[in-house]
């Protein structure tokens, strides 16, 4: 379990100071949370404080009641937080395979790391040698990710704007990964997501504006004043990129 | 053949005792171990200094080893080999130089190979230099490679230098009749105060000839290199160069391309990026559990992989 206590972030210095964060409290206990709300909310600045990309100005982080505020990225990965990009990284010469081996964090078989892919919708044996780079389109490198993310199979994930930048059909695809993950994962799995589908399936909604929780609840009780509210005028959800507001 | 030249060509040829095939292994400027098959004829040079290799029309699915090693402290050595490969022949060549000095005086080779390749004949050439030891003075090599291709012919060149040579310069030529095709693939890593120099020109002749030349390279602590390539586009042809380097500490790279297309169908393109590492690669590979000095190396191996 993930939790937040009085976060805060700014970003810049005197006159050009800004804060995009203001004493956040939440705690992430629910297999399925999704943040959503406006862009500048401080939806992915929340989302890279916990993997520790970002540094707090202000307030702790606790994972399991341990406080992980100070710890690098790569120690807070190792006891369990992992990320899943915005916009996937590419490498030369990295291979598919390889960075499913380094997620896993052991030597696996060409069958497990195919399994992965598999899962993610991907047909492996087309996939599995090639370089993570910029041949690959962004919904084969989100799903990719997504892989990656499953290969680690920590306790906590967080997956920042998983429908960015994708067609239409690799979003379909990417809603049934979720709603795969969400069907037969108990780990907690945190979603930045500005999509109606993706927010449907979550136990919970978490609104960000202005870098503070406006609503929190249900899906039942939030969908109803984020369609009403937010969203209606820009009819977000007929198209895969969602709304931007 | 003693432990440290055993180690060498295990490192430069992936050779653990003699190879099978034809093969030439030279260790302190003298010929050590010499085998000609059917069809790979290796005759040493009289004046001792190299071999000339003649490959029969239509050899297939034969090798030729023809390592070189400098063991011994100040050896300086300039070879010559030759190799004429027959019409539809398709073989591969494994050569590399590994040096090993732990005094004071100067090691290094010199090699000039040539490679004349016949029609449809079909070459791949791998080359790989390292060197071992704290000696001192210096390893130094100045490998030149001449390659000169006939209708419908290719060659593959891998060339890799990822440790242990103080000082290269290293030279490429070639030239393509039509159809012709050459594929260069050049990864080197620098390291202290180590300076490399890779020179690449091909002169693309012949109608429908193609030439690729792709450079990785990693430059750390004080060490420098310089990346030329030269293509010339005398007929129609396509050509393509790319030059990728990765700076760390107080490295430095220069890439210089010169693209020259003389004929109106030639298709020339070059490609250059030199930079750190990527934060945002680092990054990810630290969000998958790895140290920073973790990723940066996982980064660097993929990258020369």
């Amino acid at each position: 379990m993930v939790e937040l206590i009085d976060l805060s972030f700014s970003a810049g210095e005197g006159e050009e100071k800004k804060e995009i964060l203001r004493d956040v409290s939440l705690r992430f206990d629910d297999r399925l949370t999704a943040i959503t709300g406006p862009n500048g909310g401080g939806k992915s600045t929340l989302a890279k404080l916990i993997a520790g990309i970002l540094v707090p100005t202000g307030g702790r982080i606790l994972l399991d009641g341990e406080d992980i505020t100070a710890l690098s990225v790569t120690e807070r990965a190792r006891r369990g937080i992992s990320f899943a990009f915005q916009t996937p990284v590419r490498f030369k010469g990295i291979t598919v395979r390889d960075l499913i081996m380094l997620a896993s964090g052991k030597k696996i078989g060409m069958a497990e790391a195919c399994d992965y892919l598999s899962e993610v919708g991907l047909c492996a044996r087309d996939y599995i040698n090639r370089e993570v780079n910029a041949s690959l389109s962004g919904g084969e490198l989100k799903r990719i990710e997504i892989a990656t993310i499953l290969a680690r199979g920590t306790s906590f994930s967080v997956f920042d704007e998983p429908e960015a930048g994708i067609d239409l059909w690799s979003f379909q695809n990417l809603i049934r990964v979720f709603e795969k993950i969400h069907r037969e994962k108990q780990d907690s799995v945190l979603i930045i997501s500005h999509q109606e589908r993706i927010l449907n399936i979550a136990d919970r909604i978490v609104v960000l504006a202005g870098g503070e929780v406006v609503n929190d609840g249900t899906p039942e009780k939030i969908m109803p004043t984020l369609t009403g509210k937010v969203v209606s005028s820009c009819r977000p959800f007929e198209k895969a990129g969602g709304y931007h507001g | 053949m003693d432990k440290i030249t055993e180690g060498l060509l295990a490192e430069i040829a992936d050779l653990h005792g003699i190879p099978t095939g034809a093969y030439n292994i030279r260790e302190n400027s003298r010929s050590i171990g010499r085998s000609s098959t059917a069809n790979i004829e290796i005759i040493p040079r009289e004046a001792g200094d190299g071999i000339t290799v003649r490959i029969l029309p239509g050899t297939r699915n034969e090798s030729l080893h023809i390592p070189v090693v400098i063991s011994k402290v100040g050896v300086s050595e300039s070879v010559i080999n030759d190799f004429y490969i027959g019409e539809g022949a398709d073989v591969t060549i494994i050569a590399g130089c590994g040096i090993h000095n732990c005094g004071t005086g100067l090691s290094q080779h010199d090699g000039v190979h040539t490679f004349y390749v016949g029609k449809n004949a079909h070459v791949r050439y791998v080359e790989k230099h390292y060197g071992e030891g704290d000696g001192s003075a210096g390893r130094v090599m100045n490998p030149t490679t001449v390659v000169h291709i006939e209708e419908g012919g290719s060659m593959e060149i891998e060339t890799t230098q990822i440790k242990g040579i103080d000082s290269t310069k290293r030279t490429t030529r070639a030239d393509l009749a039509a159809g012709a095709s050459i594929n260069i693939r050049e990864k080197i890593m620098t390291h202290g105060v180590q300076q490399a120099e890779t020179d690449f020109s091909v002169d693309m002749n012949g109608e429908g000839c193609s030439a690729n030349v792709v450079s990785r390279s990693v430059a750390k602590e004080h060490s420098g290199q310089i990346f030329r390539s030269r293509m010339n586009g005398n007929a129609a042809c396509h050509g393509h160069t790319e030059c990728d380097a990765i700076l760390m500490d107080d490295g430095h790279v220069t890439a210089i391309p010169e693209l020259t297309a003389n004929c109106i169908d030639a298709s020339l393109i070059h490609e250059a990026a030199i930079g750190k590492i990527a934060g945002e690669q680092l990054i990810k590979l630290m969000t998958l559990g790895l140290s920073e000095a973790e990723a940066e190396e996982q980064i660097v191996s993929g990258f020369l992989k």
